[in-house]
């Protein structure tokens, strides 16, 4: 899978769980101020991610993950 | 309302001059959400069978966003309260000065089950990060002061079907004693799930044919419901100065326990006679001032019977009118005490008692006059709404006029 069809696939699967708007979903995108979701909706979507894309990701890879882009590239990165 | 119980007290304790309105009313019943369509739905009958808020939709309330994190029970008393804080007017009262005591007999049950579900088909891991959220029952409460931000004491009760009494009864007292100037107080429900549907059958609880008609000599067990009441009290004198309409006051409650059976009341209604004598003696009355009774009146053989025994005992033959609208509304366990406390206010403020729906013939045991057939008028007065829970939980409010 190749990284703009993964991310579409990640953008896909963010807007589903979180109910944000689509165009909102940029790796910029800060989940606390521009997503506006607590750690508990990350971990949310984190396992809804897992499923998806069927990988691991452990709590302890969570650390300093604050933007949308970090949360893609540590998926992407256990393609 | 009394704040000692003092026998060498000349007047036999110290009774609180703060009076305690009913300003505001937010329902989500089983016959229709807001204040006019469940009072309508009291005089229309209704099929057999368990009893759902039909097609309830929680969007006017919550955004997608927050419907992941709020069960059932919780997105009907969110419901609730906002109806009730919009009946009530602005009450422009500090909010540490306003507190919210919610009951509710489960809290999501519904949640806490669908995670079980996923848990062993799915695994634990993936329980949902909300299912502590979604299914304690204190999130109740919590997400209407959240909603509202008031920041007064936040509390929630869970005495099975005693619930809402309870709470309404615990936050009259702190407006009476000056802690709170208003409270939002009631119930929610949302507990018609598979295993409690089991439970409840497997019990003998729950009517076989789905017919709710308390008090009635073919009654068989109760029917299911859901629904959330949220009732907003305030100190009297604000009430007034700020022109609210007030309902009724709350003049007396009282609690107490079985201690008997974790299902069966005390034999002879003792428990809930002595709860009612309690509550009449808090509103500082006599029998003969209760105008009308909202019964618990469950439709199951031993609460019909032992309320009414109660009754009997209190009132003798001048019994004042009776009814139980869990003929129409079936029985929303935590939430019921809340719709009931509603159906009170909306008597005082229709002149009308409801009919116990469904209800032919009453039992021959029951010496109590029960309104069945056609509604009575409501003159004044001073009324008595009682609920009893499983475990031997019973809950009385007396309820006066606006003056």
């Amino acid at each position: 899978m190749d990284r703009d069809e993964a991310f579409s696939k990640f953008k896909d699967c963010t807007v589903k769980v979180l109910h944000v708007e689509p165009e909102k979903v940029v790796p910029e995108a800060t989940f606390a101020e521009d997503l506006e979701i607590d750690s508990l909706d990350l971990v949310e979507l984190v396992m809804a991610l897992e499923d998806e894309f069927s990988v691991t990701v452990p709590e302890s890879d969570l650390e300093g993950v604050d933007t949308v882009g970090k949360a893609f590239d540590l998926v992407y990165g256990k393609l | 309302m009394r704040l000692t119980w003092d026998s060498s007290h000349p007047d036999g304790g110290l009774r609180a001059t703060r009076k305690v309105a009913v300003v505001g009313l937010g329902v989500v019943s089983v016959v229709g959400i807001g204040k006019d369509q469940f009072w309508k739905g009291l005089f229309k009958s209704f099929p057999a069978g368990v009893k759902h808020v039909e097609d309830f939709d929680p969007s006017p309330w919550l955004n997608p966003k927050e419907l992941r994190r709020y069960d059932r029970f919780n997105q009907f008393g969110i419901a609730a309260a906002d109806l009730a804080m919009k009946d009530a007017g602005s009450l422009n009262l500090p909010s540490d000065k306003v507190g919210v005591f919610m009951g509710t007999g489960v809290g999501g049950l519904e949640s806490l089950e669908n995670q079980i579900i996923l848990a062993q088909t799915r695994g634990y891991n993936r329980v949902s990060p909300f299912l502590v959220p979604l299914l304690m029952t204190n999130a109740g409460a919590a997400s209407i002061a959240m909603r509202f931000e008031l920041r007064g004491p936040c509390e929630t009760t869970s005495t099975a079907c005693a619930s809402s009494n309870h709470a309404i009864a615990n936050a009259a007292h702190l407006i009476a004693t000056g802690r709170c100037d208003a409270m939002l107080a009631g119930g929610q429900e949302a507990a018609i799930t598979p295993a409690a549907t089991a439970g409840f059958t497997n019990m003998t609880a729950i009517s076989s044919c789905g017919i709710s008609r308390p008090f009635d000599k073919a009654r068989d067990g109760f029917v299911q419901a859901e629904g959330a009441g949220v009732l907003v009290l305030e100190e009297y004198e604000h009430a007034i100065s700020r022109g609210a309409h007030i309902y009724a006051l709350i003049e007396g409650t009282a609690s107490n326990e079985d201690a008997y059976h974790i299902t069966a009341p005390l034999p002879g209604g003792k428990g809930a006679e002595a709860c009612m004598r309690l509550a009449l003696d808090d509103a500082g009355i006599t029998p003969t001032q209760i105008t009308h009774i909202n019964a618990h009146g469950t439709s199951t053989p031993l609460n019909d019977l032992s309320e009414s025994q109660a009754i009997y005992s209190i009132f003798g033959d001048d019994c004042p009118p009776v009814t139980s609208v869990k003929g129409t509304l079936g029985h929303a366990l935590g939430s019921a005490g809340a719709l009931e406390a509603i159906a009170v206010a909306l008597t005082y403020e229709n002149g009308m008692i409801p009919v116990t729906a469904n209800t032919k013939e009453v039992d021959s045991q029951m010496k109590i006059d029960l309104v069945t057939d056609s509604p009575r008028k409501f003159e004044s007065g001073y009324v008595i709404s009682n609920s009893f829970g499983f475990g031997g939980h019973n809950s009385c409010l007396v309820f006066g006029p606006a003056r």
